[in-house]
């Protein structure tokens, strides 16, 4: 009985030291996030900010005064800019990085040289976003080769800037985006159809299955996990884009706000004035919008998964 | 969690408690502080400070009397100068001694922003300058600087009166001549200006490199503040009639539609360039404009290189300034008599003041200085063909007035001119521009309403 008593004792004892080792964790992530985020939070429902950078106003606790101004404002606009720009880039990318993932990990193609062409790919990600943006800013500026080329050609006007058309801009950015994440994604999609059993495949070819059916009725639907891994992370990376469209058009989203992503408008709450209310008012609608839309990807994909599933069952 | 944040904000108020009845230093500091945006002041103070002794290899500078002057230098671009700025002086009470800042550096758009704070140093009632020592220089030098209570907060040591600078080799084909005197006749109102524009189109030159040339002369001669009492944005009829210009020079190519300060507008100034002008005040002239002209930076500026030579100035069709750095003591400071020191130095002392001027085509802030060179037919300006331009500066000068200035110039300024070059290039329309403007300002300054009548 008392030999018992103590074993449960000793056992209390050892379970006290897993919980001290693992507190420095626990507390780091409180002091540096847990209480960020809900300060965050917390703010949003308070008029705080300094008025030229300078003198204090507030806090003042305003209910959600902020979160109407900012929907009464151009925050959808600013959203969906968010969201073209994101697309414009992940299309193309999602494209190319499966055709080139598909090709590298052919065995039949018998490609020589996969190492270079993998590390060319993911080259451009490893530049600066900074640097690529300043680049591109020059080859495509008002001064820049580009415009005196389709000037040279007799495309454009004299002083046509592309940066002050509304869809030039975009398309620069997509296509700076496209060019900066496709060797990601492409060596992600090469792990996931590496991860595939190769005798699948050789079946389906024994059974006389074209290059497309193997493609879409096998690669692809065992490629689901890793494919919805890569589009919800880059989803996330999208609504969060920043440092391009903010070098590329000095920060000011022109022309016509049209490029302005909700991680400039909250920069700009927080560069001249200090806005905590409102801009903890945009990280809490940021919060829940990427939190909904990975839901939504993830459930109508994985719904369908568990429809075939049943199928196959049956 | 509670009981944690009861007692973070027990010591925060008790810090802020201790910060407020703590006594500082005012003198012997051993390091001056100074803070800047670029490098205009560093080059005087190097070249013209009498207690400079020598600058060390780690950028810091030593006086004479072994104090050492420490400079941080942040670019003013997108605000970040004075956001630096913001941040230190925010926390200066509680900053060790010798990283106090001494003197910070700065300019008009914003002067009132820190004119009417705590953190500005009266530099008569503190600093023991003297009505008398400071009688040379400019009034609306010293008005940009008066607190709301009255208070002198700072000193300049320049006076940016503006002018309208012109090619002299497009004026002789264009205009036939290019004596100032004739040339002021074809800028002499905008009317006249519109036609001169005309001419140069004709002649296959731009009036002006882009759409931001003209807006201070039209913004500075502004009837009313852009802000009222209530906070209110009220548009002055100027800035309606610079954004019809502007249209209207976009539209038929009078510009090359450039943005200030962009690879363009600088370019534009150089050889290759086709514009008649630009509008520039005093250290524009000689700072900017003159080392844009240049064909080869790395080779001496002299004629032959570049347009040297061939620029001119005239008055232009208004009288305007731009710009302009005032020198401010900050409070916590631990050199006051250094600081004031500077200060009669730099910005009172007429042999110092005069020399500056004859060194560097600089306009400085001293009437009688500036008087004298004025009236001497000897002196002249190489860049500018020999033309003594500090006679149009001195008549400049007189003439500007301060009625319209707000602390928010700056942002409205960068807003107003981002929002319209949407409009100008045809992007948006007239409307939506005004509507950009107030909401990108609203970010930028929470407190500000758009006007409802």
């Amino acid at each position: 009985m008392e030999d018992k008593k103590k074993k449960k004792f000793n056992n209390n004892m050892y379970s006290k030291w897993g919980y001290i080792f693992i507190a420095p964790f626990f507390v780091i992530y409180g002091i540096f996030s847990v209480i960020p985020l809900a300060m965050t939070i917390y703010y949003s429902f308070f008029e705080y900010y300094f008025s030229m950078g300078l003198f204090p106003v507030g806090p003042n606790f305003i209910g959600f005064a902020n979160y109407t101004e900012l929907l009464a404002g151009p925050f959808w606009q600013i959203l969906g800019n968010t969201f073209i720009m994101w697309g414009m880039g992940f299309v193309p990318q999602i494209v190319i990085s499966l055709l080139l993932a598909v090709w590298f990990t052919d065995s039949r193609l018998k490609l020589k040289g996969l190492g270079f062409f993998k590390s060319v790919i993911y080259m451009p990600n490893l530049v600066m976003a900074s640097a690529f943006s300043m680049i591109f800013f020059m080859l495509f500026g008002q001064n820049g080769p580009i415009v005196k080329a389709l000037f040279d050609a007799g495309i454009v006007a004299e002083n046509f800037d592309i940066f002050d058309t509304v869809w030039g801009t975009r398309a620069v950015i997509g296509f700076m985006n496209f060019v900066m994440w496709t060797g990601n994604t492409t060596i992600l999609l090469m792990a996931g159809i590496m991860g595939i059993d190769p005798t699948l495949m050789e079946a389906a070819e024994v059974d006389g299955a074209s290059r497309s059916q193997i493609f879409f009725k096998i690669t692809m639907p065992l490629l689901k996990p890793i494919f919805i891994f890569v589009l919800i992370t880059s989803m996330l990376g999208g609504l969060q884009m920043y440092d391009v469209p903010a070098i590329l058009t000095n920060q000011t989203g022109s022309p016509d706000n049209s490029n302005l992503t909700i991680m400039m408008r909250l920069q700009q709450y927080l560069q001249n004035s200090s806005n905590y209310g409102m801009s903890g008012a945009i990280s809490v609608l940021l919060f829940i919008i990427g939190g909904a839309a990975s839901l939504l990807v993830f459930r109508s994909l994985i719904k369908n998964d568990l429809v075939s599933l049943d199928k196959v069952g049956n | 969690m509670k009981k944690l944040l009861v007692s973070m904000l027990l010591v925060v108020v008790g810090l802020v408690l201790i910060a407020c009845t703590e006594s500082y230093e005012t003198d012997g500091g051993e390091v001056l502080v100074i803070r800047a945006w670029n490098t205009e002041f560093q080059d005087r103070f190097r070249a013209y400070y009498p207690e400079y002794k020598e600058t060390k290899t780690d950028g810091t500078d030593l006086l004479k009397d072994g104090t050492v002057v420490k400079w941080i230098i942040t670019p003013n671009e997108n605000n970040a100068y004075q956001n630096a700025l913001d941040q230190d002086l925010l926390n200066q009470s509680s900053a060790a001694q010798n990283d106090r800042i001494d003197i910070f550096l700065i300019e008009a758009d914003y002067a009132l922003k820190y004119v009417n704070s705590q953190y500005s140093l009266d530099i008569k009632a503190d600093l023991g300058i003297t009505d008398a020592q400071l009688s040379n220089q400019y009034k609306y030098t010293q008005e940009i600087v008066t607190s709301s209570d009255g208070k002198l907060k700072g000193t300049s040591w320049q006076a940016t009166p503006g002018l309208f600078a012109y090619r002299a080799d497009i004026a002789r084909e264009v205009l036939g001549t290019d004596d100032p005197v004739e040339v002021q006749k074809a800028i002499a109102n905008w009317d006249k200006f519109d036609e001169t524009a005309e001419d140069m189109k004709a002649a296959g030159y731009n009036m002006l490199a882009g759409y931001d040339d003209a807006y201070r002369v039209f913004s500075n001669n502004m009837s009313k503040p852009w802000v009222n009492a209530n906070n209110e944005i009220e548009v002055d009829q100027n800035i309606t009639r610079w954004i019809e210009q502007t249209k209207e020079y976009t539209t038929k190519g009078y510009n090359k539609g450039a943005s200030l300060w962009d690879s363009v507008w600088q370019s534009e100034q150089g050889p290759s360039g086709k514009t008649f002008g630009f509008f520039y005040s005093t250290w524009g002239i000689n700072f900017t404009l003159l080392g844009n002209s240049l064909a080869n930076p790395d080779q001496p500026a002299e004629v032959g290189n570049g347009l040297y030579g061939e620029w001119r100035v005239a008055k232009g069709p208004q009288s305007w300034y731009w710009g302009g750095t005032w020198i401010v003591g900050a409070k916590y400071s631990d050199n006051r008599t250094l600081v004031k020191d500077v200060m009669l130095k730099l910005t009172t002392d007429k042999a110092i003041m005069k020399k500056i001027t004859v060194d560097t085509q600089d306009y400085t802030n001293h009437k009688a200085a500036m008087l004298e060179l004025a009236n001497d037919p000897e002196f002249g300006s190489a860049f500018l063909g020999g033309q003594n331009h500090i006679k149009l500066f001195v008549e400049s000068a007189n003439a500007i007035s301060l009625d319209a200035i707000s602390p928010y110039d700056q942002g409205i300024t960068e807003t107003l001119q981002a929002a319209m070059k949407d409009y100008f290039v045809g992007t948006v329309t007239l409307d939506k521009a005004w509507e950009n403007f107030y909401t990108n300002l609203k970010v930028k300054h929470p407190e500000l309403k758009e006007k409802t009548s």
